[in-house]
Protein backbone atom coordinates (compact mmCIF):
# COMPACT_ATOMS: atom_id res chain seq x y z
CA UNK A 1 0.00 0.00 0.00
CA UNK A 2 1.50 3.53 -1.09
CA UNK A 3 1.31 5.52 2.08
CA UNK A 4 0.06 9.08 1.59
CA UNK A 5 1.45 12.08 3.98
CA UNK A 6 -1.05 14.75 4.45
CA UNK A 7 0.05 16.12 7.62
CA UNK A 8 2.65 18.30 6.38
CA UNK A 9 2.09 21.56 8.70
CA UNK A 10 2.72 18.98 11.50
CA UNK A 11 5.83 18.50 9.73
CA UNK A 12 7.61 17.87 6.55
CA UNK A 13 10.11 15.07 5.41
CA UNK A 14 13.75 16.25 4.85
CA UNK A 15 14.63 17.27 1.31
CA UNK A 16 17.28 14.87 0.20
CA UNK A 17 19.58 17.64 -0.45
CA UNK A 18 19.02 19.26 2.65
CA UNK A 19 20.28 15.64 4.12
CA UNK A 20 23.24 15.84 1.78
CA UNK A 21 23.99 19.59 3.23
CA UNK A 22 24.04 18.43 6.62
CA UNK A 23 25.95 15.01 6.67
CA UNK A 24 29.56 16.16 6.54
CA UNK A 25 28.46 18.47 9.59
CA UNK A 26 27.98 14.54 12.05
CA UNK A 27 31.38 13.56 10.49
CA UNK A 28 34.64 15.39 9.73
CA UNK A 29 33.04 18.75 10.10
CA UNK A 30 32.37 18.44 14.10
CA UNK A 31 34.31 21.80 15.50
CA UNK A 32 33.03 24.29 17.44
CA UNK A 33 32.51 27.70 15.76
CA UNK A 34 33.59 28.97 18.39
CA UNK A 35 36.90 27.49 18.94
CA UNK A 36 39.82 29.57 17.12
CA UNK A 37 41.86 26.66 15.50
CA UNK A 38 41.47 25.95 12.29
CA UNK A 39 38.56 23.16 13.09
CA UNK A 40 36.48 25.66 14.11
CA UNK A 41 37.48 28.50 12.13
CA UNK A 42 35.98 26.37 9.24
CA UNK A 43 32.00 26.02 10.63
CA UNK A 44 32.28 29.46 12.22
CA UNK A 45 32.17 30.37 8.16
CA UNK A 46 29.84 27.74 7.13
CA UNK A 47 27.54 28.94 10.07
CA UNK A 48 27.87 32.83 9.09
CA UNK A 49 26.72 31.71 5.42
CA UNK A 50 23.87 30.25 6.72
CA UNK A 51 22.62 32.90 8.40
CA UNK A 52 23.15 34.89 5.35
CA UNK A 53 21.43 32.51 3.51
CA UNK A 54 18.21 32.72 6.03
CA UNK A 55 18.28 36.31 6.59
CA UNK A 56 18.04 36.70 2.51
CA UNK A 57 14.85 34.39 2.61
CA UNK A 58 13.14 36.83 4.63
CA UNK A 59 14.84 40.45 3.81
CA UNK A 60 16.52 40.09 7.05
CA UNK A 61 20.21 41.54 7.60
CA UNK A 62 22.26 38.14 8.90
CA UNK A 63 22.73 39.96 12.26
CA UNK A 64 19.39 40.18 12.54
CA UNK A 65 19.31 36.35 12.57
CA UNK A 66 19.06 34.68 15.96
CA UNK A 67 18.88 30.44 15.51
CA UNK A 68 17.26 29.06 18.20
CA UNK A 69 15.97 25.39 19.03
CA UNK A 70 12.69 25.50 16.72
CA UNK A 71 9.80 27.48 16.68
CA UNK A 72 8.59 26.99 20.30
CA UNK A 73 12.12 28.71 21.70
CA UNK A 74 11.40 31.57 19.08
CA UNK A 75 8.00 31.98 20.32
CA UNK A 76 9.51 31.93 24.04
CA UNK A 77 12.27 34.26 23.16
CA UNK A 78 10.62 36.33 21.68
CA UNK A 79 7.90 37.13 23.96
CA UNK A 80 9.30 36.59 27.08
CA UNK A 81 12.63 38.33 26.21
CA UNK A 82 10.56 41.38 25.30
CA UNK A 83 8.28 41.10 28.59
CA UNK A 84 11.35 40.68 30.72
CA UNK A 85 12.67 43.76 29.08
CA UNK A 86 10.31 45.94 29.14
CA UNK A 87 8.67 45.24 32.60
CA UNK A 88 9.44 48.57 33.56
CA UNK A 89 7.71 50.38 31.02
CA UNK A 90 4.51 48.41 30.84
CA UNK A 91 2.84 44.97 31.66
CA UNK A 92 0.10 44.46 28.72
CA UNK A 93 0.60 41.94 26.11
CA UNK A 94 -1.83 41.72 22.84
CA UNK A 95 -2.34 38.41 21.15
CA UNK A 96 -5.13 36.27 19.32
CA UNK A 97 -7.13 33.26 20.53
CA UNK A 98 -5.79 31.48 17.65
CA UNK A 99 -2.15 31.29 18.51
CA UNK A 100 -0.52 28.42 18.31
CA UNK A 101 0.25 26.90 22.14
CA UNK A 102 3.39 28.32 21.36
CA UNK A 103 2.58 31.77 22.17
CA UNK A 104 -0.73 30.91 24.00
CA UNK A 105 0.48 29.17 26.91
CA UNK A 106 3.61 31.57 26.96
CA UNK A 107 1.36 34.13 27.23
CA UNK A 108 -0.82 31.76 29.89
CA UNK A 109 2.44 31.90 32.08
CA UNK A 110 3.02 35.56 32.14
CA UNK A 111 -0.39 36.31 33.22
CA UNK A 112 0.76 33.87 36.03
CA UNK A 113 3.41 36.38 36.87
CA UNK A 114 2.27 39.81 36.58
CA UNK A 115 1.34 40.48 33.08
CA UNK A 116 -2.16 41.02 31.49
CA UNK A 117 -3.32 39.70 27.93
CA UNK A 118 -5.97 40.42 26.20
CA UNK A 119 -6.68 37.87 23.91
CA UNK A 120 -7.89 38.83 20.50
CA UNK A 121 -10.99 36.93 18.54
CA UNK A 122 -11.46 35.98 15.23
CA UNK A 123 -13.85 36.22 12.94
CA UNK A 124 -15.88 32.96 11.12
CA UNK A 125 -12.96 32.83 9.06
CA UNK A 126 -10.35 32.63 11.82
CA UNK A 127 -8.69 36.71 10.67
CA UNK A 128 -7.79 39.14 13.35
CA UNK A 129 -9.27 42.38 12.63
CA UNK A 130 -6.79 45.03 13.00
CA UNK A 131 -9.19 47.76 14.53
CA UNK A 132 -9.35 44.89 17.52
CA UNK A 133 -5.58 45.15 17.86
CA UNK A 134 -6.11 49.11 17.55
CA UNK A 135 -8.52 48.64 20.28
CA UNK A 136 -7.11 47.13 23.06
CA UNK A 137 -3.74 49.04 22.72
CA UNK A 138 -3.26 50.34 26.50
CA UNK A 139 -0.58 52.79 27.67
CA UNK A 140 0.45 49.84 29.73
CA UNK A 141 0.97 47.53 26.50
CA UNK A 142 4.86 46.73 25.70
CA UNK A 143 3.95 43.67 22.74
CA UNK A 144 1.67 42.58 20.24
CA UNK A 145 1.65 38.96 19.03
CA UNK A 146 0.04 37.84 16.31
CA UNK A 147 0.72 34.95 14.18
CA UNK A 148 1.14 35.75 10.36
CA UNK A 149 -0.83 32.37 9.37
CA UNK A 150 -2.77 29.87 11.29
CA UNK A 151 -1.55 26.09 11.46
CA UNK A 152 -4.55 24.33 11.23
CA UNK A 153 -7.07 26.12 9.24
CA UNK A 154 -3.99 27.92 7.06
CA UNK A 155 -5.54 31.53 7.43
CA UNK A 156 -3.65 34.51 6.86
CA UNK A 157 -3.63 37.73 9.18
CA UNK A 158 -3.51 41.27 7.44
CA UNK A 159 -0.14 41.44 9.51
CA UNK A 160 0.46 44.31 7.21
CA UNK A 161 -2.30 46.29 8.63
CA UNK A 162 -1.53 45.13 12.47
CA UNK A 163 2.31 45.82 12.51
CA UNK A 164 1.39 49.47 11.12
CA UNK A 165 -0.61 50.04 14.10
CA UNK A 166 2.19 48.50 16.38
CA UNK A 167 4.65 51.13 14.51
CA UNK A 168 2.43 54.09 15.15
CA UNK A 169 1.94 53.34 18.30
CA UNK A 170 5.42 52.64 18.99
CA UNK A 171 4.42 48.70 20.84
CA UNK A 172 6.83 46.52 19.75
CA UNK A 173 5.22 43.59 17.21
CA UNK A 174 5.86 39.88 16.61
CA UNK A 175 4.83 37.43 14.56
CA UNK A 176 5.15 33.85 14.61
CA UNK A 177 5.45 33.07 11.02
CA UNK A 178 6.11 29.45 11.34
CA UNK A 179 3.42 28.10 8.94
CA UNK A 180 4.38 30.72 6.23
CA UNK A 181 8.09 30.70 5.54
CA UNK A 182 8.48 28.80 2.09
CA UNK A 183 5.10 28.77 1.21
CA UNK A 184 3.82 32.45 0.61
CA UNK A 185 6.04 35.59 0.26
CA UNK A 186 7.84 36.78 3.70
CA UNK A 187 9.89 39.71 4.19
CA UNK A 188 10.41 41.57 7.05
CA UNK A 189 10.55 44.68 5.71
CA UNK A 190 7.23 44.72 3.53
CA UNK A 191 5.34 43.52 6.51
CA UNK A 192 7.10 45.80 9.36
CA UNK A 193 8.10 43.21 12.41
CA UNK A 194 10.32 43.48 14.74
CA UNK A 195 10.65 39.81 15.68
CA UNK A 196 9.24 37.21 13.77
CA UNK A 197 9.66 33.39 14.45
CA UNK A 198 10.66 30.67 11.73
CA UNK A 199 10.89 26.90 12.09
CA UNK A 200 13.21 24.92 9.42
CA UNK A 201 11.00 21.51 9.79
CA UNK A 202 8.04 22.90 7.88
CA UNK A 203 10.04 23.36 5.31
CA UNK A 204 11.41 20.22 4.47
CA UNK A 205 14.54 21.16 7.03
CA UNK A 206 15.34 19.49 9.99
CA UNK A 207 13.78 19.49 13.51
CA UNK A 208 14.92 21.15 16.53
CA UNK A 209 15.95 24.38 14.26
CA UNK A 210 14.80 27.38 13.52
CA UNK A 211 15.13 31.33 14.39
CA UNK A 212 14.34 34.47 16.08
CA UNK A 213 14.42 37.56 13.68
CA UNK A 214 15.12 40.82 15.74
CA UNK A 215 15.09 43.82 13.87
CA UNK A 216 18.17 46.43 14.46
CA UNK A 217 17.25 49.07 16.77
CA UNK A 218 14.59 46.47 19.30
CA UNK A 219 15.35 46.90 22.51
CA UNK A 220 17.32 44.51 23.67
CA UNK A 221 15.38 41.31 24.84
CA UNK A 222 16.33 39.03 27.65
CA UNK A 223 17.88 35.81 26.96
CA UNK A 224 15.82 32.85 27.13
CA UNK A 225 19.24 30.54 27.69
CA UNK A 226 22.29 32.83 29.47
CA UNK A 227 25.63 31.33 28.96
CA UNK A 228 28.58 31.65 25.99
CA UNK A 229 29.03 34.33 23.79
CA UNK A 230 26.88 32.33 21.11
CA UNK A 231 24.59 34.22 18.66
CA UNK A 232 25.31 37.68 19.78
CA UNK A 233 24.92 36.70 23.33
CA UNK A 234 21.09 36.33 22.26
CA UNK A 235 21.24 32.61 22.70
CA UNK A 236 23.91 30.70 24.85
CA UNK A 237 25.04 26.87 24.12
CA UNK A 238 27.00 25.51 21.59
CA UNK A 239 25.26 25.68 17.86
CA UNK A 240 23.32 23.06 16.21
CA UNK A 241 25.75 23.37 13.68
CA UNK A 242 23.69 20.68 11.31
CA UNK A 243 20.67 21.94 11.85
CA UNK A 244 21.60 25.04 11.10
CA UNK A 245 23.17 24.02 7.43
CA UNK A 246 20.16 21.87 6.48
CA UNK A 247 17.62 25.15 7.80
CA UNK A 248 19.43 27.45 5.51
CA UNK A 249 19.75 24.63 2.91
CA UNK A 250 15.82 24.38 3.21
CA UNK A 251 15.47 27.95 2.70
CA UNK A 252 17.39 28.17 -0.38
CA UNK A 253 15.48 24.87 -2.17
CA UNK A 254 11.81 26.41 -0.53
CA UNK A 255 12.51 30.25 -2.32
CA UNK A 256 13.87 28.84 -5.98
CA UNK A 257 10.73 26.34 -5.81
CA UNK A 258 7.91 28.76 -4.10
CA UNK A 259 6.36 30.11 -6.43
CA UNK A 260 6.26 27.16 -9.19
CA UNK A 261 5.19 25.02 -5.78
CA UNK A 262 2.46 27.67 -4.97
CA UNK A 263 0.81 27.16 -8.05
CA UNK A 264 1.10 23.01 -7.57
CA UNK A 265 -0.44 23.20 -4.41
CA UNK A 266 -2.80 25.20 -4.58
CA UNK A 267 -4.76 23.71 -7.50
CA UNK A 268 -4.24 19.98 -5.60
CA UNK A 269 -5.84 21.22 -2.74
CA UNK A 270 -8.99 23.31 -4.44
CA UNK A 271 -9.18 19.64 -6.30
CA UNK A 272 -9.57 17.82 -2.96
CA UNK A 273 -11.69 20.53 -1.88
CA UNK A 274 -13.94 20.61 -4.50
CA UNK A 275 -13.78 16.95 -4.92
CA UNK A 276 -14.62 17.00 -1.54
CA UNK A 277 -17.89 18.75 -1.82
CA UNK A 278 -19.31 17.29 -4.56
CA UNK A 279 -18.62 13.88 -2.97
CA UNK A 280 -19.67 14.39 0.10
CA UNK A 281 -23.28 16.35 1.86
CA UNK A 282 -22.75 18.48 4.42
CA UNK A 283 -19.60 19.52 4.31
CA UNK A 284 -18.06 22.78 5.30
CA UNK A 285 -14.96 24.48 4.71
CA UNK A 286 -13.00 25.65 7.99
CA UNK A 287 -10.75 29.00 7.22
CA UNK A 288 -11.02 31.83 5.25
CA UNK A 289 -11.66 30.45 1.40
CA UNK A 290 -8.95 32.34 -0.20
CA UNK A 291 -6.64 34.12 2.54
CA UNK A 292 -5.30 30.96 2.55
CA UNK A 293 -1.84 28.94 2.71
CA UNK A 294 -1.64 26.74 -0.27
CA UNK A 295 -0.98 23.78 1.61
CA UNK A 296 -4.06 23.95 4.05
CA UNK A 297 -7.37 22.55 3.92
CA UNK A 298 -9.32 22.19 6.50
CA UNK A 299 -13.10 20.60 6.46
CA UNK A 300 -15.92 19.36 8.78
CA UNK A 301 -17.57 16.42 8.22
CA UNK A 302 -21.44 16.85 10.03
CA UNK A 303 -22.19 13.81 12.12
CA UNK A 304 -18.74 12.45 12.24
CA UNK A 305 -16.27 12.22 14.54
CA UNK A 306 -12.71 13.10 13.33
CA UNK A 307 -10.72 10.43 15.47
CA UNK A 308 -12.56 7.95 13.84
CA UNK A 309 -12.32 9.55 10.79
CA UNK A 310 -8.54 10.23 11.17
CA UNK A 311 -7.93 6.01 12.11
CA UNK A 312 -10.08 4.87 9.46
CA UNK A 313 -7.75 6.84 6.90
CA UNK A 314 -4.52 5.69 9.26
CA UNK A 315 -5.99 2.11 8.18
CA UNK A 316 -5.77 3.08 4.79
CA UNK A 317 -2.26 4.31 4.67
CA UNK A 318 -3.75 8.34 4.58
CA UNK A 319 -2.06 10.59 7.48
CA UNK A 320 -3.94 14.08 8.39
CA UNK A 321 -5.02 15.30 11.36
CA UNK A 322 -8.31 16.55 13.34
CA UNK A 323 -9.94 19.47 16.00
CA UNK A 324 -11.60 16.58 17.50
CA UNK A 325 -11.76 16.75 21.50
CA UNK A 326 -11.45 12.99 20.94
CA UNK A 327 -8.04 13.14 19.37
CA UNK A 328 -6.86 15.81 21.78
CA UNK A 329 -4.62 14.56 25.07
CA UNK A 330 -6.75 17.30 27.08
CA UNK A 331 -9.90 15.96 25.50
CA UNK A 332 -10.45 19.60 24.68
CA UNK A 333 -11.38 20.56 20.83
CA UNK A 334 -9.12 22.76 18.70
CA UNK A 335 -9.39 25.98 20.08
CA UNK A 336 -8.70 28.11 16.78
CA UNK A 337 -12.17 26.13 15.30
CA UNK A 338 -13.99 26.93 18.53
CA UNK A 339 -12.99 31.02 18.80
CA UNK A 340 -14.42 30.79 14.73
CA UNK A 341 -17.37 30.09 16.50
CA UNK A 342 -17.95 26.82 15.34
CA UNK A 343 -20.27 24.58 16.99
CA UNK A 344 -18.48 21.42 19.07
CA UNK A 345 -20.50 18.77 17.16
CA UNK A 346 -18.89 20.42 13.94
CA UNK A 347 -15.24 20.96 15.33
CA UNK A 348 -15.35 17.67 16.22
CA UNK A 349 -16.22 16.26 12.54
CA UNK A 350 -12.91 18.77 11.26
CA UNK A 351 -10.22 16.71 9.10
CA UNK A 352 -7.18 19.02 8.41
CA UNK A 353 -5.15 17.84 4.88
CA UNK A 354 -1.79 19.49 5.06
CA UNK A 355 -0.31 19.69 1.64
CA UNK A 356 3.46 19.36 0.94
CA UNK A 357 6.44 18.86 -1.99
CA UNK A 358 5.97 15.19 -2.11
CA UNK A 359 2.40 15.23 -2.73
CA UNK A 360 0.96 14.73 -6.11
CA UNK A 361 -1.91 14.52 -8.04
CA UNK A 362 -2.49 10.13 -6.92
CA UNK A 363 -2.51 11.47 -3.80
CA UNK A 364 -5.34 13.45 -3.54
CA UNK A 365 -7.07 10.96 -5.80
CA UNK A 366 -6.66 8.01 -3.23
CA UNK A 367 -8.32 9.99 -0.72
CA UNK A 368 -10.91 11.35 -3.51
CA UNK A 369 -11.49 7.43 -3.55
CA UNK A 370 -11.33 6.38 0.37
CA UNK A 371 -12.26 9.04 2.23
CA UNK A 372 -16.34 9.38 0.90
CA UNK A 373 -17.32 5.31 1.99
CA UNK A 374 -15.51 6.11 5.25
CA UNK A 375 -17.46 8.63 5.99
CA UNK A 376 -20.62 6.53 4.84
CA UNK A 377 -19.96 4.13 6.66
CA UNK A 378 -19.05 6.42 9.77
CA UNK A 379 -22.58 8.20 9.48
CA UNK A 380 -24.21 5.19 9.30
CA UNK A 381 -23.27 4.16 12.58
CA UNK A 382 -23.56 7.93 14.38
CA UNK A 383 -27.27 8.93 16.47
CA UNK A 384 -27.05 12.31 15.27
CA UNK A 385 -27.14 11.20 11.47
CA UNK A 386 -30.41 9.73 11.39
CA UNK A 387 -32.27 12.19 13.62
CA UNK B 1 -0.85 6.92 16.69
CA UNK B 2 2.68 5.68 16.42
CA UNK B 3 3.86 2.03 15.13
CA UNK B 4 2.80 0.32 18.54
CA UNK B 5 -0.92 1.62 17.80
CA UNK B 6 -3.42 3.76 19.91
CA UNK B 7 -5.72 1.03 20.89
CA UNK B 8 -5.76 -2.83 21.34
CA UNK B 9 -5.99 -5.57 18.41
CA UNK B 10 -9.07 -6.05 20.27
CA UNK B 11 -10.45 -2.81 20.01
CA UNK B 12 -9.23 -2.09 16.10
CA UNK B 13 -11.03 -5.45 16.02
CA UNK B 14 -14.45 -3.97 16.82
CA UNK B 15 -13.28 -0.56 15.87
CA UNK B 16 -13.33 -2.36 12.13
CA UNK B 17 -16.04 -4.31 12.46
CA UNK B 18 -18.46 -2.89 15.03
CA UNK B 19 -20.71 -5.71 16.14
CA UNK B 20 -24.44 -4.87 15.78
CA UNK B 21 -24.53 -1.29 14.60
CA UNK B 22 -27.94 0.32 13.32
CA UNK B 23 -31.71 0.50 15.48
CA UNK B 24 -34.14 -1.75 16.57
CA UNK B 25 -37.43 0.03 15.45
CA UNK B 26 -39.77 -2.07 18.37
CA UNK B 27 -37.26 -1.61 20.74
CA UNK B 28 -38.46 -2.75 24.25
CA UNK B 29 -35.51 -0.31 26.16
CA UNK B 30 -33.73 2.44 24.39
CA UNK B 31 -31.55 4.61 25.70
CA UNK B 32 -29.38 7.81 24.75
CA UNK B 33 -26.54 8.66 26.62
CA UNK B 34 -24.03 11.78 25.98
CA UNK B 35 -20.66 12.22 27.24
CA UNK B 36 -19.69 15.41 29.21
CA UNK B 37 -15.87 15.45 28.52
CA UNK B 38 -16.00 15.79 24.98
CA UNK B 39 -19.58 15.48 24.12
CA UNK B 40 -20.18 12.51 22.15
CA UNK B 41 -23.18 10.64 22.11
CA UNK B 42 -24.28 6.76 22.28
CA UNK B 43 -27.91 5.43 21.42
CA UNK B 44 -28.59 2.09 22.35
CA UNK B 45 -31.82 -0.17 21.93
CA UNK B 46 -32.74 -3.18 23.35
CA UNK B 47 -35.45 -6.39 22.87
CA UNK B 48 -36.57 -7.54 25.82
CA UNK B 49 -38.22 -11.30 26.49
CA UNK B 50 -38.48 -12.90 29.74
CA UNK B 51 -36.10 -10.38 31.73
CA UNK B 52 -33.21 -11.38 28.85
CA UNK B 53 -31.81 -9.57 26.28
CA UNK B 54 -32.51 -10.59 22.71
CA UNK B 55 -31.07 -8.61 20.78
CA UNK B 56 -29.03 -5.27 21.58
CA UNK B 57 -28.16 -2.59 18.60
CA UNK B 58 -26.54 0.71 18.80
CA UNK B 59 -25.24 4.13 17.16
CA UNK B 60 -22.54 5.89 18.42
CA UNK B 61 -21.11 9.20 17.67
CA UNK B 62 -17.22 9.04 19.40
CA UNK B 63 -13.82 8.34 18.96
CA UNK B 64 -12.21 4.24 18.08
CA UNK B 65 -12.67 3.39 22.05
CA UNK B 66 -16.00 4.86 22.19
CA UNK B 67 -17.51 2.89 18.97
CA UNK B 68 -15.26 -0.28 20.25
CA UNK B 69 -16.54 -0.08 23.87
CA UNK B 70 -20.53 0.12 21.94
CA UNK B 71 -19.95 -2.64 20.27
CA UNK B 72 -18.48 -4.73 22.58
CA UNK B 73 -20.91 -3.98 25.24
CA UNK B 74 -23.61 -5.34 23.18
CA UNK B 75 -22.09 -9.00 22.67
CA UNK B 76 -21.29 -9.06 26.70
CA UNK B 77 -25.29 -8.00 27.11
CA UNK B 78 -27.28 -10.30 24.22
CA UNK B 79 -28.22 -13.49 25.53
CA UNK B 80 -28.15 -12.14 29.00
CA UNK B 81 -30.41 -11.93 32.24
CA UNK B 82 -31.36 -8.09 33.32
CA UNK B 83 -30.32 -9.13 36.51
CA UNK B 84 -26.62 -10.39 35.12
CA UNK B 85 -26.17 -7.10 33.27
CA UNK B 86 -26.39 -4.76 36.06
CA UNK B 87 -23.32 -6.49 37.06
CA UNK B 88 -21.44 -5.27 33.99
CA UNK B 89 -19.14 -1.96 34.20
CA UNK B 90 -16.93 0.29 32.19
CA UNK B 91 -13.94 -1.80 33.71
CA UNK B 92 -15.69 -5.37 32.48
CA UNK B 93 -16.05 -3.76 29.18
CA UNK B 94 -12.66 -2.12 29.19
CA UNK B 95 -10.86 -5.36 30.06
CA UNK B 96 -13.03 -7.55 27.44
CA UNK B 97 -11.17 -5.03 25.13
CA UNK B 98 -7.64 -5.61 26.04
CA UNK B 99 -7.52 -2.69 28.09
CA UNK B 100 -8.21 1.51 26.90
CA UNK B 101 -5.45 4.33 27.06
CA UNK B 102 -5.98 5.80 30.44
CA UNK B 103 -7.19 9.05 28.59
CA UNK B 104 -9.94 7.06 26.97
CA UNK B 105 -11.60 4.95 29.81
CA UNK B 106 -14.40 7.38 30.22
CA UNK B 107 -15.93 6.48 26.59
CA UNK B 108 -16.18 3.09 28.22
CA UNK B 109 -18.39 5.05 30.67
CA UNK B 110 -20.17 6.18 27.91
CA UNK B 111 -21.56 2.56 27.25
CA UNK B 112 -22.16 1.52 31.11
CA UNK B 113 -24.96 4.29 31.16
CA UNK B 114 -26.40 3.40 27.83
CA UNK B 115 -27.54 0.58 29.23
CA UNK B 116 -28.53 1.82 32.42
CA UNK B 117 -30.16 4.25 30.28
CA UNK B 118 -31.53 2.12 28.02
CA UNK B 119 -32.91 -0.65 31.30
CA UNK B 120 -34.75 2.40 33.15
CA UNK B 121 -36.91 3.29 29.67
CA UNK B 122 -37.49 -0.24 29.68
CA UNK B 123 -39.22 0.04 33.29
CA UNK B 124 -40.76 3.01 32.39
CA UNK B 125 -42.33 1.76 29.57
CA UNK B 126 -43.53 -1.33 31.03
CA UNK B 127 -44.84 0.82 34.05
C1 LIG C 1 2.29 28.35 14.00
C2 LIG C 1 3.31 27.53 14.71
N1 LIG C 1 4.08 28.09 15.65
C3 LIG C 1 5.01 27.38 16.32
C4 LIG C 1 5.23 26.06 16.07
C5 LIG C 1 6.26 25.33 16.85
O1 LIG C 1 7.41 25.08 16.10
P1 LIG C 1 8.45 23.95 16.54
O2 LIG C 1 7.76 22.65 16.33
O3 LIG C 1 9.63 24.14 15.64
O4 LIG C 1 8.78 24.20 17.97
C6 LIG C 1 4.44 25.42 15.08
C7 LIG C 1 4.62 24.00 14.76
O5 LIG C 1 4.20 23.09 15.42
C8 LIG C 1 3.46 26.17 14.40
O6 LIG C 1 2.68 25.61 13.48
S1 LIG D 1 -15.68 9.54 22.72
FE1 LIG D 1 -14.43 11.33 22.79
S2 LIG D 1 -12.60 10.54 23.51
FE2 LIG D 1 -13.78 8.76 23.27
Amino acid sequence: MKLVYLDNNATTPLHPEVLEEMLPFFKEDFGNPSSLHQFGRKIRVKVDEAREKVAKMIGADPLEIVFTGGGSESDNFAIKGVASANKDKGRHIITSEIEHHAVLNTCKYLEKNGYQVTYIPVDEYGVVNPEDVAGAISEDTILITIHHSNNEIGTIQPIKEIAKIAQERGIIFHTDAVQSLGKVPLNVEDIGVNLLSISAHKLNGPKGVGACYIRKGTKRLHPLINGGNQEMKRRAGTENVAGIIGFSKACELASTFMEEERGRLISLRDKLQNALTEKISHVKLNGHPTKRLPTTLNMSFEYVEGETLMINLDLEGIAVSTGSACSSGSLEPSHVLVAMGIPHEIVHGSLRFSLGRENTEEDIDRILEVLPPVVEKVRAMSPLWED
Amino acid sequence: MGEEGLYSDKVMDHFENPRNVGKIEDADGVGTVGNPVCGDVMKLYLKIDDDTIVDAKFKTFGCGAAIATSSMITELIKGKKIEEIKQITNKTVAEALGGLPKNKLHCSVLAEEAVEAALKDYYEKRG
